[in-house]
């Protein structure tokens, strides 16, 4: 891991001046050391980098035929499908790569809480993905209203309107937010404004995020730090290589949906042109925020008195992010990954299928029933377990799992009896 | 509150979105279309019939407002067959330099005229009832083309005994709770088809459909032989960074 050595004399003599080739070769290049054993889950940060950027170029040229006005907008939509070169895929791009760009997300985010990337030292660096996560979500909320569609005009109007149970200024916030007494013109014009502002905060804070995840390099499968130059390889080539294979494979499925399903994902009824007369039967947002939307929807009752039941909505609604934020001081397990914890391992799957039966529930009306059970009540139980997994299980498994004894290190996999045993292993985060 | 107001006035008025409803309605069965698959396209006699049916016998109540006269070069016309279309039809122009909006024949730029100036004309001219732009309803309901052709096919000769009719609604099998504000468009032969077809209601009806998916979508067919091309090429370039990591990651071990 030698340092740059430039050849060019025009790039040694920029390189005097700004270093930015050694930078370059300190952060993607061959001066960046890796853990050797990434797998293929460590492919979706650089993923999601990509995403980021077809987002962003491929909006910036919508935005160039879109109209932000309500008597506009979804004409505009239909000029760029129809009427403007190639305007058709450009919009299938930036419609179906936004799908893709959550599942991405979605399955980094769950990849660090597998292996306990959150934890010491990284802690800011997973945080920092979480504030990533909900810049995201407003971006793509506030996206979703700009075509101005039935969906558009309702899921803003439902999702606007419960800021109006925050206590006292709930009233004064919501017409804040529409810019006037309801969901219009100025609405569509200051999410327009704000949606094209967002991507550019996401990027300065995936700039931090990187930032903080070169302090200490990756984790990895087995959650061990690297002990010594065996451990890791160069980023270039072998990361790079496998990033842009990763990227093949991620192109191709993404281009399957932009050609051949680009609705798939989509409602049919966000082809209808918004009508604050004509209320849709079933208001729904779109798929990523229905786990979401479930715990939004769980709390039917009054709590306390003073906090009714669409305010309490609310509240375990941001809570199920904010909580994730206090995740490395719930989880108090010395052991990263959870490949040497037996119990963890099995409630992170828990996990997983908990948040996909909110996804369901999401999706359902509250008073449908499956099979004679409310929808409503499987909500409440299934956000009942997902708060429990972060302020119970969590916790607790803390205390009484027993960890598998971790390997020496990285280069010398866990070899019978060649392991620490889980007790001596209490400090494998030396560097906190 | 506002949403409460809109949902009363809605209910009032009786104007339930059908679309929404459309999720619940019966199952539409499915039915095989030229233009699905990975490598469908559309047939141009029968959008060129399709079109036909539109023209005869929806145009009369519904628009397809996002289509231009020159948008039928799709259809197999030729730009003269297009331009003698458009001058069968007239349309408001103007200001001229006096001031006054004036009517001349339409050209091949101009957009196939709406049924109706406005939604409140068309209201009173069907009841009470709007009938909705068709440019996009392919693609506004679930399942969109098979339940076009179902809704088109799925007025039984006599409602189910045990169904009263509201004023002025019909029996449908597949639309949303049933009464539809739309008498059957189609009956045997109501247009002669120019290529000699026999004119079916499920012939008509299967047209019209393809017509309204080209409507909803002109660019379909471009979409999948691109997609086909860019579909192939990744997989190659795949195939190639897979043997690149494979190559460079071989000297680990
Ligand atoms: C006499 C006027 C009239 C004619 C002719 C007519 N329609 Fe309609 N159509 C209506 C009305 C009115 C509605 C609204 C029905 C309602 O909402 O109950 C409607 C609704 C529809 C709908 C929407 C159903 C839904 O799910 O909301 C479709 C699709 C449709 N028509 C297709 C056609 C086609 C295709 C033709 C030509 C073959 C046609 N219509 C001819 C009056 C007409
Ligand atoms: C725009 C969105 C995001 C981008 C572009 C991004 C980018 C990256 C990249 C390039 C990496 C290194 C490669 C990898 O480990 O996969 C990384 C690592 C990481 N990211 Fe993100 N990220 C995003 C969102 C998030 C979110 C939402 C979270 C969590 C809430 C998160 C948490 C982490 C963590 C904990 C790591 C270190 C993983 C490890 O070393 O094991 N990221 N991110």
């Amino acid at each position: 891991m030698s340092g740059l050595q430039l050849k060019n004399p025009v790039l040694r003599w920029i390189e005097y001046r700004l270093p930015i080739f050694s930078f370059l070769d300190h952060s993607l290049g061959s001066s960046y050391p890796s853990p050797r054993n990434l797998s293929y889950w460590w492919n979706f940060g650089s993923l999601a980098g990509i995403a980021l950027v077809i987002m962003i170029v491929s909006g910036i040229t919508l935005a160039m035929q879109y109209t932000p006005h309500v008597d506009y907008a979804f004409d505009s939509v239909q000029r760029i499908d129809r009427d403007v070169n190639f305007g058709w895929l450009i919009r299938d791009i930036h419609v179906n790569t936004s799908f893709f760009f959550f599942i991405v997300v979605y399955i980094h985010v769950f990849r660090g809480l597998y292996y306990g990337s959150y934890k010491a030292p990284r802690e800011l660096l997973w945080m920092l993905g979480l504030v990533i996560l909900i810049l995201m979500m407003a971006t793509a909320f506030m996206g979703y209203v700009l075509p101005w569609g039935q969906m558009s005009f309702w899921g803003a109007t439902v999702i606007t309107n419960f800021f109006t149970a925050i206590p006292i200024v709930g009233d004064s916030i919501t017409t804040w937010l529409w810019g006037g007494p309801a969901v219009d013109n100025a609405t569509l014009n200051r999410f327009f404004s704000l949606h094209y502002l967002f991507p550019f905060l996401i990027v300065g804070v995936v700039i931090l995020h990187i930032w903080a995840l070169h302090r200490f390099g990756s984790n990895n499968p087995l959650g061990i730090d690297t002990k010594g130059p065996q451990d890791s390889i160069p980023f270039h080539p072998y990361y790079t290589v496998k990033d842009l294979f990763g990227l093949g494979v991620f192109l191709t499925f993404l281009a399957l949906v932009i050609f051949f399903f680009p609705d798939s994902m989509g409602e049919p009824e966000n082809y209808i042109e918004a009508n604050p007369l004509s209320t849709p039967a079933h208001i729904v947002p779109e798929w990523y925020f229905l786990p979401f939307y479930a715990i939004l929807r769980a709390v039917t009752f009054d709590f306390l008195w003073i906090i009714d039941a669409k305010l309490g909505g609310v509240i375990l609604m941001f809570g199920s992010i904010i909580i994730l934020f206090f995740l490395p001081w719930l989880d108090r397990s010395p052991v990263r990954s959870s490949a040497f914890r037996p119990y963890h391992k099995w409630f992170f799957w828990i996990l997983v299928l908990d948040c996909f039966v909110l996804g369901w529930v999401g999706a359902n009306a509250p008073d449908a029933e499956f099979h004679g059970v409310p929808f409503v009540i499987i909500g409440q139980v299934a956000t009942a377990y997902y708060f429990a997994h972060f302020l119970v299980i969590l916790p607790l498994l803390g205390i009484f799992e027993r960890p598998k004894p971790l390997p020496a290190s990285i280069s010398e996999p866990v070899l019978s009896g060649g392991g620490m045993a889980a007790g001596a292993a209490a400090k494998p985060m030396e560097k906190a | 509150m506002n949403r409460l107001f809109a949902l009363g006035l809605t209910a009032l008025l009786g104007l339930g979105s059908g679309a929404a409803q459309a999720a619940e309605g019966v199952a539409i069965p499915s039915h095989s279309w030229s233009f699905s698959g990975l490598f469908g396209t559309f047939d141009r006699a029968q959008l060129q019939r399709g079109f036909q049916v539109y023209r005869e016998v929806c145009s009369s109540c519904h628009s397809i407002k996002y289509i231009s006269f020159r948008n039928f070069l799709d259809l197999g016309y030729t730009p003269d067959e297009i331009k003698a279309l458009a001058a069968e039809y007239t349309v408001m122009d103007g200001p001229n330099d006096d001031g006054e909006m004036f009517e001349r024949p339409a050209i091949p730029a101009d957009r196939f005229p709406l049924a109706f100036p406005n939604e409140q004309a068309a209201r009173a001219a069907n009841n009470g009832a709007y009938p909705p732009d068709l440019s996009l309803m392919t693609k506004a309901r679930k399942s969109g083309p098979d339940y076009n052709y179902a809704l088109m096919i799925g007025y039984p000769e006599e409602p189910p005994a045990d169904v009263e009719l509201m004023d002025g609604m019909y029996y449908n099998d597949y639309f949303p709770g049933h009464q539809i504000a739309m008498p059957a468009p189609l009956s045997e032969d109501i247009v002669e088809y120019a290529d000699g077809t026999a004119a079916t209601v499920e012939q008509m009806a299967e047209d019209v459909t393809a017509f309204l998916m080209w409507t909803a979508e002109p660019n379909l067919e471009t979409r999948k032989s691109m997609g086909v091309t860019v579909i192939l090429f990744l997989l190659v370039l795949t195939g190639v960074l897979f043997a690149a990591k494979k190559k460079i990651w071989s000297d680990l071990h």
